[in-house]
């Protein structure tokens, strides 16, 4: 019989203001097994702990039952804690009176008796507990970061810097990202390149950081500390050895007429291409669904003009695999698909574009050389609309229901912009709410107010019609002066939501993290571990997690790369001890659990069983304690339940589900 | 059957089987029992006909662990059971000769009871399995064969042995009935009609374990009903949860793996049908994974350690999955 | 039980560890309020819930049981839900086949991040276990005294 102490957290007023906690001391009293129980302000604190160290030693307990938060906020606390006391740490359960209990019931005598209801489960399975022993795992010191955008550069920089190997997966032909489209940034008005491109150069340049681009993540298995990745490097077509980036195959190459990632369509691009002039690596690709060379059979110019021998046109897919100890997420995001927004018009007009489109029209590099322009017709506007919240804080599902948080501030930078390079151009701002939290934020904001005259009205645009004289015809309204507004525009620009970019679902499912209702990926606690994911060993870093600026990306992507360090510093990984365990003697040899087992943990071998005096080979499950990760799938098919699982055994669950319904 | 018995004489003679599992006549001509023979002599007390009804194929679990080949006779639809059984590992192959017996279905003294007769002192077979001659306390009646035959042979799977060393008989088709047929009657019950039906049935259970026993998917080492893994191994009157869902867990523990052989029913002496429960499993696992037939093969994943990413969900699938 | 004395079901809930009981967790941190009636036994995985931890909730009283998991595709230990799916298709199934209400059991995926799903199923389960009233059936389908 298990010595059982019970230890009833007030958690201030969060859990003693709607559950009775000593009702709840006094009746835990007396159930089986326990000798002591009582109640405190904070169970957590340090007194709390002492506490339960004292009641441990004094009361001789075998097993502790906290009844607190959830055990996912302190049950490593009380485990600590009760080791440290000489306890084992896996005798330690809690039962969950705040999440699950105080905080969402009103009436304190329901409360009180759920709360009771809950400790006695915990007890009941307590009463079952054995102590466990946590394996180790190997640390592989090298990380791997998915995404090559301004997030995974600087996670890779400072790991890198740290002296653990790094190797950078990025699909595009280049790193850089999105921030490699953006002309200036605020509220500074830095040029985005001249901030951005040093970075990427460090990076290359890093002896302990390996690039690979145009390359995806293909497969991923292991665990935390011993990840094992598959990344195909996709066919280049040329050799990235040979090559000297001297760019005449692109010149040469008569396949001109392929709209340009980089510039969003905007422009066109020659099949042997690198997305822009400061791409990193300086080494085309060559996209096969345009090559001449490939579709017909007929052109290899670029072979024919390039000095270097560099072109391989039987170039193949490759398969790197590579062990990792840390993976950090750096995936990014794009903007959103307009086909459920008609009424701006977006695919009406080439006149309507996105604030990224934009930003490439605004950029000397781009497809109109930096000259504000239409695109219909190359004609300087005159009068530019600009609408906030396009797909974001959407109430239907057409949208995000989020806030894109960027956009605001861009659209501030890109009116003063406008305002101050052409003075004749007349620049209106419909916004629902204008959001400048941030420093210096608010100040640009009111800048492109007050010293540019940037027309903001507060108001959504209810329809962009083209008009046949080529123009625009905004019908919006203005909520403050409560009046339709019909105004004509050459251009319209939406600040279009961004969402995380698409690719990273594949990715989530690869690594089992999760994934919220927008395709952000979820961290392991919305304040106290945002850079984290919820599977160990997975990091987030970026607009991935959800949307945000470049300074706080970049704050981001430094703090998941002090956690991923924090990882890789570690020589050895204590293993959950929550494992499957086989009885040999009521195990059939059926296979049924190795079937269901995702990590390949299950084996079989033939063993001489003694049973009970009958001695006989038999097939027997074996589980491999480093493999396993404890979900439980096995004990489950296993028709003769001898499969088990540590820490959640059919009988301590049983007991559970009969302490609940008594 | 005289043809098999000289087959098993000749594997034995030369070696290649150390002893021959079949049947041998009964108390009864009505009641064979199922019985190891290990020489020629005790091979003239072999007997095979239509109340041969026993599926031989868990046996081989322990036949299997002995010096020697062990000659075993499957009917069509034991030969489902024995592959099931090599695909967990259960019977070893080479430890193994299956000679595939033909089947003309078979018959139990039970349904000869059902149709009214009384006093029956034996039962005469005609060669071709069409008319049975019972011999009664009243004098002679005469039944027609597929009259007395199991529930299982008039919805047979079929003629074929999906695995055997070599095949003596010819077999016959049976099948007058719907497979699912009965399941589907309960299925259109309404909750109260199900409940009453399967309430009347199970409180007659005696939980004799016969069903267990048969079954050549329960073949635990240790039934969890008999271990202490989930508490559940009281005796009744300690805790009544192994009395009230015994026959659920058990369909569902083989459920993927049962091939319907119809033994639980055949042997349960309160006459419960027990292929009830198995059935609607195999029915909706037909239904929503696809068709599956345990023990077609010795390689395919069961429906239950398998998956499709877009599988019925289970609120769906009691709705009938539509 | 006493006619003016209100139904109060018994009710488990399974919770798988990484997804559904942060859920709970977030529901209870938002103060999105559900009946007390529902109990949470959490689990590694939903995967880790035998048939018999249902069937047993069930003959020692429980009026209803709901199995909540990680979204498909979105496992912690990548597949386990999608052998909970099968096994929970097939018993459910079996369940409403032997005549117990279907409304009595369910599964629902809900993430780490649905503190309002979590709050919304389990209002919306306890109003249906509710409806369906007390749970003799199952405590007795084989009507041994």
């Amino acid at each position: 019989m298990q010595r059982i102490g019970v230890f009833v957290c007030h958690c201030g007023s969060n859990i003693a203001a709607t559950v009775d906690v000593k009702k709840v001391v006094e009746i835990v009293k007396n159930e089986p097994g326990v000798v002591h129980a009582e109640d405190y302000q904070y169970m957590c604190s340090e007194a709390g702990q002492a506490l339960i160290a004292k009641a441990i030693a004094e009361k001789n307990l075998t097993g502790i039952v906290v009844c607190s938060c959830s055990p996912r906020m302190h049950e490593a606390t009380f485990r600590k804690a009760a080791e440290r006391a000489g306890l084992n740490p896996y005798m330690v359960e809690i039962a969950n009176i705040r999440e699950h209990c105080s905080w969402i019931h009103k009436n304190i005598e329901e409360a009180t008796e759920k709360a009771v209801i809950l400790a006695r489960a915990a007890i009941a399975k307590v009463n079952l507990n054995a102590p466990l022993k946590a394996g180790e795992s190997r640390v592989t010191k090298r990380a791997l970061v998915i995404g090559g955008g301004i997030a995974g550069i600087q996670t890779a920089l400072d790991i890198a810097d740290a002296g653990y190997e790094v190797d950078i997966v990025e699909k595009t032909p280049s790193i850089g990202g999105r921030m490699s489209q953006l002309d200036k940034t605020f509220p500074t008005l830095d040029c985005s390149a001249c901030i951005l491109t040093p970075k990427m150069v460090e990076a290359a340049a890093h002896e302990k950081i390996t690039i690979y681009t145009y390359s995806e993540v293909e497969k991923v298995s292991g665990f935390v500390g011993d990840f094992t990745v598959d990344i195909r490097k996709k066919a280049r077509s040329v050799d990235m050895d040979k090559c000297t980036g001297c760019g005449v195959c692109q010149e040469k190459c008569p396949s001109k007429k392929t709209p340009s990632e980089f510039n969003r369509g905007l422009g066109n691009r020659s099949a042997i291409y690198t997305p822009f002039a400061q791409a990193i690596p300086n080494v085309p690709v060559i996209d096969r669904d345009a090559c001449l060379k490939f579709k017909t059979g007929k052109c290899g110019v670029c072979a024919k003009v390039c000095q270097a021998g560099a072109i391989d046109y039987e170039q193949k897919d490759e398969i790197v695999t590579e062990k990792y100890g840390a993976i950090v997420v750096a995936t990014g995001f794009d903007t959103i698909k307009l086909d459920n927004y008609d009424e701006y018009a977006y695919n009406q007009s080439k006149d309507v574009i996105t604030s990224l489109e934009l930003e490439r029209v605004m950029n000397a590099a781009g497809p109109t050389k930096g000259h504000l322009e239409r695109l219909s017709d190359g004609k300087h506007p005159k009068e530019i609309v600009f609408i906030q919240c396009v797909g974001s804080r959407c109430s239907d599902d057409r949208g995000k229901p989020y806030c894109s948080k960027i956009c605001c501030m861009y659209t501030a930078k890109h009116a003063m912009l406008i305002r101050d390079k052409y003075p004749d151009v007349n620049v209106t701002v419909f916004y629902i709410d204008v959001r400048t939290p941030g420093k210096n934020f608010d100040e640009f904001y009111r800048r492109a107010v007050e010293d540019y005259g940037v027309n903001y009205i507060k108001g959504q645009v209810g329809k962009v019609a083209p008009q046949p004289d080529g123009s625009l015809l905004v019908q919006g309204v203005d909520l403050l002066d409560n009046k339709q507004i019909l105004k004509k525009a050459d251009m319209v620009v939406l600040a279009t939501a961004i969402e995380p970019d698409p690719s990273v679902r594949k990715i989530a499912t690869m690594l089992t993290a999760s994934i919220d209702t927008n395709n952000f990926l979820t961290e392991s606690h919305a304040k106290l571990r945002p850079v984290e994911s919820p599977t160990a060993g997975v990091f987030l870093s970026g607009v991935c997690q959800g949307p945000k600026d470049i300074p706080e990306t970049v704050a981001q992507a430094g703090a998941a790369a002090v956690k991923a360090i924090g990882l890789l510093a570690k020589d050895k990984l204590l293993t959950n001890p929550c494992t499957a365990k086989p009885d040999e003697l009521l195990c059939n040899g059926c296979s049924a659990c190795a079937n269901v087992c995702p990590y390949g943990a299950i084996t079989y071998e033939v063993k001489l069983i003694n049973d009970h005096g009958i001695r006989e080979e038999r097939r027997v499950a074996q589980v491999n304690n480093a493999l396993c990760q404890g979900c439980g799938a096995c004990t489950v098919t296993c028709p003769s339940g001898a499969m088990d699982l540590q820490g959640f055994s059919n009988r301590q669950i049983i007991a559970e589900v009969d302490a609940i319904c008594r | 059957m005289q043809e098999l018995i000289n087959r098993a004489k000749e594997l034995l003679a030369d070696g290649t089987v150390a002893r021959v599992l079949g049947w041998k006549k009964g108390d009864m001509s009505y009641n064979p029992e199922v019985a190891y023979f290990n020489n020629a002599e005790e091979l003239e007390g072999f007997v095979y006909n239509g109340f041969c009804a026993a599926n031989l194929s868990k046996y081989l679990i322990e036949a299997s662990k002995l010096e020697g080949k062990t000659l075993v006779f499957l009917k069509p639809c034991d030969s489902y059971s024995f592959n099931q059984l090599l695909k967990e590992h259960r019977i070893d192959r080479d430890k193994t000769y299956v000679i595939g017996v033909g089947c003309k279905g078979k018959i139990t003294v039970e349904k000869i009871r059902d149709l009214g007769i009384k006093g029956i002192e034996s039962v005469e077979i005609d060669e071709n399995c069409e008319n049975i001659t019972v011999k009664t306390l009243y004098g002679d009646k005469t039944v027609a064969y597929a009259d007395a035959m199991l529930e299982r042979c008039h919805v047979c799977k079929g003629k074929e042995h999906v695995v055997s060393d070599e095949v003596i008989g010819e077999s016959r088709d049976t099948v007058d009935a719907e497979r699912f047929a009965e399941v589907e009657r309960i299925e259109a019950m309404s909750p109260a009609e199900k409940f009453a039906f399967f309430k009347a049935e199970l409180s007659k259970c005696i939980r004799c374990n016969a069903c267990r026993n048969v079954c050549p998917a329960c073949s635990c080492r240790k039934c969890v009903f008999d271990s202490t893994k989930f508490d559940s191994a009281q005796k009744a009157n300690v805790d009544s949860f192994e009395e009230k869902m015994f026959h659920i867990i058990r369909a569902f523990h083989v459920a993927g793996r049962c091939t319907d052989c119809g033994e639980c029913s055949r042997v349960c002496p309160q006459g419960i049908p027990l292929h009830l429960f198995n059935r609607k499993f195999i029915k909706d696992i037909n239904k929503f994974y696809g068709e599956f037939k345990a023990g077609e093969d010795a390689e395919t994943k069961g429906p239950l350690t398998n998956f499709t990413f877009d599988d019925v969900e289970p609120c769906d699938a009691v709705k009938g999955g539509n | 039980m006493p006619m003016n004395e209100e139904f109060k079901p018994k009710i488990v809930a399974f919770c798988c560890n990484w997804c559904s009981y942060a859920g709970a967790d977030l529901a209870g941190s938002s103060r999105l309020a559900y009946p007390a009636d529902v109990k949470i036994i959490r689990v590694p995985c939903s995967c880790r819930v035998n048939p018999m931890f249902i069937l047993r909730a069930f003959e020692k009283g429980a009026d209803g049981v709901i199995i909540c998991g990680c979204h498909p595709g979105d496992c912690h230990y990548s597949t386990g839900n999608y052998y909970a799916r099968r096994r929970m298709a097939m018993l459910f199934s079996m369940l409403e086949y032997i005549g117990i209400e279907n409304g009595r059991t369910r599964v629902e995926w809900v993430s780490a991040a649905e503190g309002v799903k979590f709050s919304t199923t389990m209002n919306d389960f306890v109003a249906k276990i509710k409806s369906l009233g007390e749970n003799v059936r199952l405590g007795d389908i084989r009507c041994k005294n």
